[in-house]
């Protein structure tokens, strides 16, 4: 079958690419667009390390195709420092530990900025619940959860 | 002479002994002389063996230096995660 | 100066938070993992793989396969030699079978094409005439006489006469006269236990890029644990010369001891020769599970017996272990760390490996010792149930401590395990009160710690600034604690320094990334490595000065005369000497290569607080803390780190995680949907509290402390369900239906 041509906005920006019409966004993402920040885990939309935010709703994007794109708002991990200045969950994650291997890191970003523009002050039950789509397997958790407080607070106090 | 301990497995192939005696100051000395009195070892020493010198559990390291007093016991070859 | 010192007391850098220094890539999306590598030309590689447990391989027919347009190679271990040493072959036959296959999933053969639907398509050409045969999972029945016999003969000297065809291993630990330790005992309590195999879960599934010349040089990228290791094996695999295969491992996605070794990186070189053309090979999460190394599955009985005011007067374990269809010796560690913690006149621990038709078993943090752990820890625990007393009184009677003859021979030399059994005694989370269905476990954890090869270079630039060069992919972190030991020793200050981890050709070996080695033994040659080059500054500096080499020392950053006789000069800071380094005999370096030793032994106490639903059978943790030596904590919060991710892995395995073989012998739960990892929303925060017992035998006192959390969950988290619900229980994983189950035969 033809490859199709999607037009769409990522991190901004316009965006052009072609992809085959079973291709993910995931794999558009990673090899039509050369952002690599989105992970595959799965494959399945079970481990969340290829999150992205698609038109403010949060996706997986290898349950996703990339001709769904078409006129969409993407929004990835690629996308949140501003120039020079880190977003303050980034900084959040580098002060607090918050990574340990890194792999999960992007699609926990994604998701927790997400999350904090709904609800700038969610409490830990509702950090955990949200991120429960998100796979860690090295840090327990715990200091992701620190983190996100200590950037929602930060973001409150800003 | 040094005194090793075997672990429980080796015994059987030391003639029973729990503790054999082999002249030896450093680990390839001791592996060498287990090797040659008891040459049912040599295939365990040659998968791989480790040695604890006072406590201490040296890999490898041939050269380790083992005093006459020093408690030394054989262990299988240690792998981690 | 002493440049062998290994007191060292007031830290400046170490002990510190400082930020990682490859925290901007990671969370920016900046960093390169083994997927995110790529190079043109490149052709997509893709392995077929056998839908049988057990099965002979009677011909394999690639020519339409190999006919497919766009199809560049295809391989089989035909296109492989048979290494002559025993464990490479067993690497290799692994990597791509050889005359059978021995569990489903097992890769049969592979081919290369010019894009992913191309070698889908491929592969379906590949015709496999299969003649299946029978075939064992479980390990207790893999051990029986009359069981399928999963290789021929490839049982060791250590296998004792009369054991089934699939034992491949025997060992035997202990000392003292158990019969007449049990014969002191009030309470003898024999209990029997199973664990399920768990997958180390990383997140990020195994890939590599293999581009092979015409001229047998070869280069291999892929996220690996020990890039060194995979060229070791790849080129013993291939055929070529060591030298000829440059190894770069890429950012590494967690590996847990599940990176230690190689399971498409021969399969991609091989493609990639045949096709004279890169491949690349990306798992996919199905294979992941079907044909990486998860760990051992365990059959195990424990006798322990205790005296009614609560000291053990003998202890027993059988442990029987499948490490799938290849040899293990993953039991003789089992065996070894069973009874660590304890103090004990009379103990006996005898280990088995039965081979099944499961993938081969590779390393999962401190492998083999959380199930012995565990089941030893749980029937300590009901002794002190039946006879009233206080568990961690208990621990704290029998402990072992420096001095003690180790269960597994040695003498201990100074170990923590005394004092993290006392911060939990006085922490207030053992004295906190529990509700209705709730209950408390606590459990010791051990494990040996290693150190081993490692070479470490680094160089003092003109600058001022220093950059290491050493060969041990971080893991968790490792980039910034080394960055702060050489920080620390040349007195500069953190921001000045950086780490860098190279590829194969570019510095001598370093052995995997594992046993809890990397910040003790790369730190080590690091401290080594920084104190030659500080040498090489005192040396110029003394030759400025005109006065003896030994009459210049070195403070806090800055050579200085070694009192008012060596001459009243102002120091010179290391900027200082860097910046004239030309002038004073070129550039100045240090290295230290080392096979490191003295790795000292690691303890952890765990205190687990759960509720269990009468109505579901499903546990809530509740609250978790973790007390662990850390010799000295480099960055604690990566220390934290590792002690709240091993603590989440073990609870894990005790609560959800296992592999599940269907009749047919094939893996019904290859996906992270049906194996459960814990997500955020299963845990409570998991409480930290580091204990700093120096190991003597590191420069700071640093000792591993990777391995050991992941070792006390199980135990912490069955004996803590096992009190809330009333009714002991002796199998893992503990799912909602088997607590339900024990439960309701409770009535």
């Amino acid at each position: 079958m033809k490859n199709i041509h999607v037009s769409t906005t990522l991190n901004g920006d316009d965006a052009e690419f072609v992809c085959a019409p079973e291709e993910t966004l995931l794999d558009a993402l990673r090899n039509r667009l050369g952002l690599s920040g989105a992970k595959e885990g799965c494959g399945t939309g079970d481990c969340g390390a290829c999150t992205v935010e698609m038109d403010g709703r949060l996706v997986c994007s290898c349950l996703v195709l990339g001709a769904e794109a078409q006129g969409a708002q993407i929004k990835t991990v690629e996308g949140m420092a501003i120039g020079e200045a880190l977003h303050p969950l980034q900084q959040a994650f580098i002060d607090h530990a918050a990574l340990q291997c890194g792999i999960c890191t992007p699609g926990i970003l994604v998701a927790a900025k997400n999350l904090l523009e709904r609800n700038p002050d969610p409490t830990d039950t509702e950090i955990r619940y949200w991120l429960a789509g998100n796979l860690c397997r090295c840090t327990g958790y715990d200091k992701i959860i620190k983190a996100v407080q200590i950037a929602a607070a930060d973001m409150r106090g800003a | 002479m040094v005194s090793v301990k075997l672990w429980g497995s080796l015994r059987d192939l030391a003639d029973g002994q729990e503790t054999v005696e082999v002249e030896a100051s450093n680990f390839k000395e001791l592996l060498d002389a287990l090797a040659a009195k008891y040459p049912a070892l040599k295939p365990q020493i040659d998968r791989g063996v480790s040695l604890a010198v006072d406590g201490l559990v040296y890999r490898n390291s041939w050269f380790t230096e083992i005093k006459p007093d020093s408690e030394v016991v054989l262990m299988p070859y240690m792998k981690g995660g | 100066m002493n440049f062998q010192s290994n007191t060292k007391a007031n830290f400046k850098v170490v002990g510190t938070r400082v930020p990682r220094p490859d925290g901007v890539d990671k969370v920016t999306g900046r960093a390169l993992y083994g997927a995110d590598f790529n190079v043109p030309g490149m052709q997509v590689g893709l392995i077929l793989r056998s839908p049988h447990a057990h099965a002979t391989i009677n011909s394999i027919d690639t020519s339409k396969a190999t006919a497919l347009p766009g199809v560049k190679a295809v391989v089989t271990s035909a296109d492989l030699g048979v290494p002559e040493d025993e464990s490479l072959r067993d690497v290799q036959d692994n990597c791509l079978a050889r005359g059978k296959v021995l569990y489903d999933g097992h890769a049969v053969a592979a081919v290369a094409a010019k894009d992913m639907a191309t070698a889908k398509a491929a592969l379906k050409l590949i015709k496999v005439d299969y003649t299946p045969l029978p075939h064992v999972t479980d390990v207790d029945a893999a051990m029986k006489l009359d069981a399928p016999v999963v290789q021929e003969a490839r049982a060791d000297e250590s296998v004792p006469e009369g054991c089934g065809p699939n034992v491949t291993h025997y060992c035997e630990f202990g000392h003292g006269d158990l019969e007449s330790g049990f014969g002191m005992a009030d309470l003898i309590l024999e209990r029997s236990f199973t664990t399920a195999a768990t997958h180390q879960g990383y997140i990020e599934p195994h890939a590599c890029v293999a581009s092979y010349g015409t001229d047998d040089k070869a280069d291999l990228w892929c996220t690996t644990q020990g890039q060194y290791f995979v060229r070791d094996l790849c080129s013993g695999i291939l055929g070529i010369e060591g030298s000829q295969l440059r190894v770069t491992a890429s950012e590494i996605g967690g590996g847990f001891g599940g990176k230690t070794t190689v399971f498409i990186e021969p399969v991609a070189l091989a493609l990639s020769r045949k096709a004279g053309r890169p491949v690349k090979i990306v798992m996919s999460r199905v294979d992941v599970f079907r044909a990486t190394g998860p760990t051992v599955s365990s059959s195990m009985d424990v006798r322990i017996g205790m005296t009614k005011d609560g000291r053990i007067t003998a202890a027993e374990a059988k442990l029987r272990y499948q490490g799938g269809a290849f040899p293990c010796g993953t039991v003789d560690m089992g065996a070894q760390a069973a009874f660590a913690a304890y103090d004990l006149k009379a103990v006996r621990t005898q280990g088995w490996n039965a081979l099944t038709n499961r993938p081969k078993e590779a390393a999962y943090r401190a492998p083999g010792a959380p199930m012995a752990i565990y089941a030893v820890e749980s029937v300590v625990d009901e002794l002190c149930q039946q006879l009233d007393l206080d568990p961690l009184d208990v621990r704290i009677l029998n402990a072992a401590d420096a001095g003690t003859k180790s269960s597994y021979g040695p003498t201990f030399d100074q170990i923590g395990l005394m004092a993290t059994l006392e911060a939990a005694k006085e922490h207030d989370h053992y004295h906190a009160p529990l509700g209705e269905n709730q209950g408390r476990g606590l459990s010791c954890g051990f494990w040996f710690n290693f150190g081993g090869n490692t070479s470490v270079s680094l160089a003092i630039n003109s600058d001022g600034t220093v950059s290491v060069t050493e060969g041990n992919p971080d893991i968790g972190g490792s980039r910034a604690s080394i960055s702060m030991m050489a920080a620390e020793e040349l007195g500069v200050a953190y921001e000045k320094v950086r780490t860098i981890i190279t590829d194969t050709s570019s510095l001598g070996q370093n052995d995997v990334t594992d046993g809890s080695r990397v910040t003790f033994a790369v730190g080590l040659a690091t401290i080594k490595a920084a104190r030659a080059a500080i040498r090489v500054m005192c040396g110029r500096v003394a030759k400025i000065w005109g006065i003896d080499e030994d009459a210049v020392v070195w403070e806090d950053g800055a050579a200085k005369p070694s009192g008012p006789n060596a001459g009243d000069f102002e120091p010179m800071t290391l900027a200082d000497i860097a910046a004239i380094s030309s002038e004073t005999g070129g550039p100045i370096a240090g290295h230290h290569e080392v096979n490191a030793e003295g790795a000292g032994v690691s303890f952890g106490v765990h205190l687990a607080d759960v509720e269990v639903d009468p109505e579901t059978g499903a546990t809530k943790v509740l609250r978790y803390t973790v007390f662990q030596d850390a010799g000295k904590a480099v960055h604690p919060d990566y220390v934290e780190g590792q002690m709240q991710g091993g603590a989440a892995q073990g609870i894990g395995w005790a609560l959800n995680e296992e592999y599940i073989y269907g009749d047919d012998g094939r893996l019904q739960n290859a996906g992270f949907l049906d194996y459960r990892i814990p997500v955020a929303s299963d845990l409570p925060n998991i409480d930290t509290v580091i204990l700093e017992i120096p190991n003597p035998g590191h420069p700071y006192g640093v000792r591993g402390v990777g391995e050991t959390p992941i070792v006390p969950p199980l135990a912490a988290l069955s004996n803590a369900v096992s009190r809330a619900i009333g009714v002991r229980l002796h199998e893992l994983p503990m799912s909602p239906p088997k607590i339900l189950k024990a439960v309701m035969a409770k009535g």
